[in-house]
């Protein structure tokens, strides 16, 4: 049988269902230091003194360790992971690398910066000693608003960052201003995507080690070997003194795609005091001090003919970095790869600026910049729809791209320098599919005659594409062992998306045994030389692609190992059942574990001549460029016209993300994303107030989807379009839920209330912007949604008109 | 910090230790009693991770003392099942992938299986509801009211064909 294609169980689940994984609090290593950070109150000020005297002589404290204290041990994060390669030229790319201090040194820029670090005997006594460290500011004033943070005059956040811009990008395509200029009709928007955060159910926790020279690093990150490389630069160690090593891992999301000062000063910490050391992030710290993402305002223009089809699209968008913006590619120049979605826009011009604000910094997050985008431009799409008075649905079908101009090319780069060629077709078939499933000339039938019984009922609509499988490169590692098993290493680093099972199930097909039989290792960095992460939507293409081809070698290098043990050519051996056997008499074969002994180095080796022993082969894959996935969503809701209210009844998704290797694992991820992706729309914000200071800090006002708010959610998995850029034929998947639902859910909203002609054009959707986008609509003079002219007094704050 | 003595029955044993009297239960069970089963997720009583059964019910362990637990009866999820002996819901759980980083997932048993427990014949509706006090951030949630059912289905079925 196959694996591959299977609704298997996933093989990682036992001990987290029994309460049995190992996160990074579960360590319980004898002797164990808990660290506990002071964090600036302020966005902005300079640090006077520090006085820790009294919290040095409290309870159970062993060290506190401040900027200055590890000034010339400790170098700050400067990150430029992600400089502009070649090919992006034409892009005109400016990017400052991301500076991260390690601990304030003389001047605090966001609330939540750590300042000073408290090691005790137990995170309760830390804490404790916390609270006595005294700390004088002197409070400075803060950039606040991007939009001014880039103008002259504004505070500034580092001073090699002039004017605040640490990174811009402009894309031309075609030419966006002569078509706007000659363009039959034209509208113009301003639309912005909030502030949100991860909020991964697990906050962010390291533990460091150190035995001799090397400290091993239990770090919940997605990229060890970023981190690995980071602290051993930011301490001045060699790289191989530090392992860092991802144990169970609670959600990341882009969260932790980073490397944190947190990781680099317990690692640092553990080899000053020999002891091992830990930091648990609380979940107020992760609201403050963990990447935060989105945070988009766009300035977009369309052209269009009378007809609905788009001819040109100017934006200019600000991304509001916080103090940094560690992966302005990933954050902001998806955005332009993204923005015109499954649309044939000959016409495409966008300016983008990252700029630093004091706030904490802006990382990418499930989707990065392509939720963004396509809220941007699903929202155009919708407004020329309204402009014109004609159906959303008919709009988008009339820009949808053929299935004739396929591969169509966008006519720029891709963030990997590569020119966007789409390699995925059937848009249009897509969109008709999706407009069955969710009923939607049913929805058209019926509407007026809901409206009249009270109930204001809408079907929004939205697509979007979605590059996967982003290089540079992952590794693959496959083994054969002593005991006859398959051990499959990959640099990548699963937190939840299980890696483990789908690997093993292509493992297991190439070797023809079970998945669980299969060994499978990733997330450390002494496993390999090279290896990346887990984020992007890249893992089971990049590492998936590592590994069959590292599986396709060793099966080559045990039938030759085999054949010499069997005096037959290798040709005429095949691999099952944990056997090299004769094909056509699979009586006569040699078990795995003869073949590794016969390959192990030593006089009983029995290799063909010239081979090197060993039962093992690598693999780095490198990809020619991301492969497309594409989908579309529909969204049903019901509105309350009064309260604002937004109830989603259903939400249908057909997504391509070509061959699928388990549809469970891929149903769990679009369900899990989608649902982000409602959260994002409807609840969740990252609010800061006029002095900088973060307004949501607790699940109490950072509001996550509950089971309450979910919908009725229909998938279907396109697979017509295998990938041609990767061995396996498969497209990443993880990040696609989230992308369509705020424009899916605003667009159902307006037309729900279509006879007021409504703008929703500000995320999320809170009660209070539905109810003000319908009085901004009213004060325009538009119909009651049952048909009636009414008058909205400017006073009248209620919304208890329109009853 | 003077130490009390905390005596309480987890998961069906006698347990003792000494702690700060401010210990919270969670922090008891997972630092002085090593059932680091019991996850937290906020510590202040929104995520439902660090759910816990108190006397058979439902309780948010971030948010109770240890010494508020003493003389009572405390079940985590430790004492629901085993790797070698797994709790219907448990085995659900996996079956229909009710769980992906599986840091919500302790919590959210515990919660469905007092919820199994007043509604064996669970209904999707009312579940939305009754399970909306633990958050889970990588499901969607849809994949866990799969698993409540099928754990009612397991737990239906006679003792004999369970295992
Ligand atoms: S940790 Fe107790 S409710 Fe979140
Ligand atoms: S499985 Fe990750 S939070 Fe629920």
């Amino acid at each position: 049988m196959t694996w591959v294609g299977q609704r298997v169980a996933r093989k990682e689940d036992l001990p987290l269902v029994t309460g049995t994984g190992t996160y990074v609090p579960d360590f319980n290593l004898p002797g164990t230091l808990e660290v506990a950070f002071v964090r600036s109150p302020l966005a902005h000020a300079r640090i006077l003194n520090i006085d820790t005297a009294e919290a040095l002589s409290a309870e159970g404290v062993v060290a506190i360790y401040t900027g200055p204290d590890i000034r010339d041990q400790v170098h700050a994060l400067v990150l430029d992971q992600e400089a502009a390669p070649p090919g992006l030229e034409t892009a005109a790319p400016e990017i400052h690398p991301a500076t991260i201090e390690i601990l304030a040194d003389a001047e605090v820029r966001h609330v939540g910066q750590a300042v000073a670090a408290v090691v005790a005997d137990s995170r309760y006594h830390a804490e404790d000693a916390a609270e006595l460290v005294r700390i004088d500011y002197d409070e400075l004033r803060a950039a606040l608003d991007p939009e001014q943070a880039r103008l002259p005059g504004a505070p500034i956040v580092f001073d090699n960052v002039p004017n605040n811009v640490q990174a811009r990008y402009r894309i031309r395509v075609g030419d966006a201003d002569a078509a706007l200029d000659g363009a039959e009709h034209r509208l113009a928007m301003k639309i912005r995507s909030q502030r949100v955060m991860a909020a991964p159910m697990e906050t962010r926790g390291v533990l460091a080690s150190t035995v001799g020279e090397e400290t091993t690093v239990w770090s919940s990150t997605q990229i060890p070997w970023a981190v690995r490389n980071s602290i051993a630069g930011a301490i001045g160690v060699p790289q191989r003194q530090i392992r860092v090593q991802i144990p169970h891992m609670g959600g990341g999301f882009g969260q932790k795609v980073n490397v944190y000062p947190e990781e680099v000063l317990v690692t640092y910490i553990s080899r000053v005091l020999h002891r091992p050391v830990r930091w648990v992030e609380d979940r107020v710290e992760n609201m403050i001090a963990s990447g935060h993402a989105r945070d988009q305002l766009h300035n977009v223009e369309a052209a269009f003919d009378s007809e609905g089809h788009i001819t040109a699209i100017r934006d200019r968008f600000v991304l509001d970095s916080g103090v940094a913006c560690p992966y302005p590619l990933s954050s902001a120049y998806n955005v332009a790869s993204h923005f015109r979605s499954m649309y044939r826009i000959a016409n495409f011009s966008i300016d983008a600026e990252c700029v630093l604000t004091h706030k904490m910094f802006n990382l990418p997050y499930r989707g990065a910049g392509r939720p963004e985008a396509a809220f941007v431009m699903d929202r155009v799409i919708n407004a020329v729809a309204q402009e014109l008075s004609l159906d959303p649905a008919e709009v988008i079908m009339r820009n949808l791209i053929a299935d004739e101009e396929q591969p169509y090319r966008m006519g720029m780069p891709y963030r990997d320098g590569h020119e966007v060629v789409y390699d995925a077709s059937g848009f249009p078939a897509a969109f008709e599919r999706l407009l069955e499933l969710i009923g939607y000339a049913e929805h058209r039938r019926t509407q007026a005659q809901l409206r009249a019984q009270g109930v204001h009922r809408g079907i929004g609509l939205g697509t979007y594409v979605e590059g996967t499988g982003v290089g540079p490169f992952e590794s693959g590692q496959v083994h054969v062992d002593a005991q006859g098993h398959v051990v499959v290493y990959s640099g990548c680093a699963p937190h939840g998306q299980g890696l483990d099972t789908t690997m093993s199930q292509v493992v297991a097909d190439a070797f023809g045994i079970t998945p669980e039989e299969v060994v499978f290792r990733a997330g450390d960095t002494a496993l390999l030389p090279y290896g990346v992460g887990t984020f992007a939507s890249r893992s089971v293409v990049t590492a998936g692609a590592a590994i069959i081809e590292s599986s396709n070698r060793l099966l080559k290098r045990i039938k030759a190992i085999a054949g010499e043990m069997l005096e037959m050519a290798p040709e005429d051996l095949e691999v099952g059942a944990g056997r090299v056997r004769v094909r056509g008499v699979p009586s006569r074969g040699v078990s795995f574990k003869e073949v590794y002994r016969a390959a192990s180095p030593g006089p009983g080796a029995r290799l063909p001549e010239g081979m090197d022993p060993g039962t093992s082969e690598s693999f780095y894959w490198v990809p020619p460029t991301v492969t497309w996935g594409f989908g579309v969503v529909g969204a049903v809701v019901d509105v309350d016209p009064e309260t604002g209210v937004v109830d989603v009844r259903k939400v249908v998704m057909l997504h391509d993300c070509g061959r699928v290797i388990n549809p469970l694992i891929v149903e769990g991820q679009i369900e899990g994303g989608l649902v982000q992706g409602i959260g994002a729309t409807l609840y969740e914000h990252v609010i800061y107030d006029e002095s900088g200071q973060p307004r949501a800090t607790t699940f109490l006002d950072y509001l996550l989807p509950t089971s309450a708010e979910v919908p009725e959610i229909v998938q279907e998995h396109l697979e017509g379009t295998p990938s041609e850029r990767n061995p396996l034929g498969v497209k990443g998947v993880g990040e696609s839920g989230p992308i369509s639902p705020p424009a899916a859910i605003a667009n159902a909203i307006i037309d729900a209330l279509s006879p007021l002609k409504i703008q929703l054009n500000e995320l999320p959707l809170s009660p209070a912007t539905v109810v003000a986008a319908i009085e901004r609509a009213g004060a325009e003079g538009p119909l009651h949604p049952t048909g009636v002219k009414i008058g909205f007094p400017a006073s009248n704050q209620s919304g208890g008109f329109l009853r | 910090m003077k130490e009390v003595e905390v005596r309480l029955t987890v998961n069906g044993r006698e347990r003792s230790a000494r702690c700060e009297p401010r210990t919270t239960l969670a922090d008891f069970l997972r630092g002085h009693l090593g059932l680091t089963g019991t996850h937290l997720g906020c510590e202040h009583g929104v995520c439902g991770a660090c759910t816990v059964l108190l006397d058979g019910a439902t309780a948010r362990s971030c948010l109770m003392l240890a010494v508020q637990g003493q003389g009572h009866e405390v079940t985590t999820i430790e004492g629901l099942g085993t790797p070698e002996n797994p709790h219907p819901l448990m085995r659900a759980f996996s079956e229909m992938h009710g769980l992906q980083c599986g840091f919500c997932t302790p919590g959210f048993i515990l919660s469905a299986h007092e919820y199994l427990r007043e509604n064996p014949r669970p209904d999707r509706q009312a579940m939305r509801k009754d399970l909306s006090g633990n958050i889970c951030r990588c499901t969607g949630y849809v994949k866990i009211f799969a698993a409540v059912e099928r754990a009612a289905e397991l737990m239906a079925e006679p003792e004999a064909a369970r295992s």
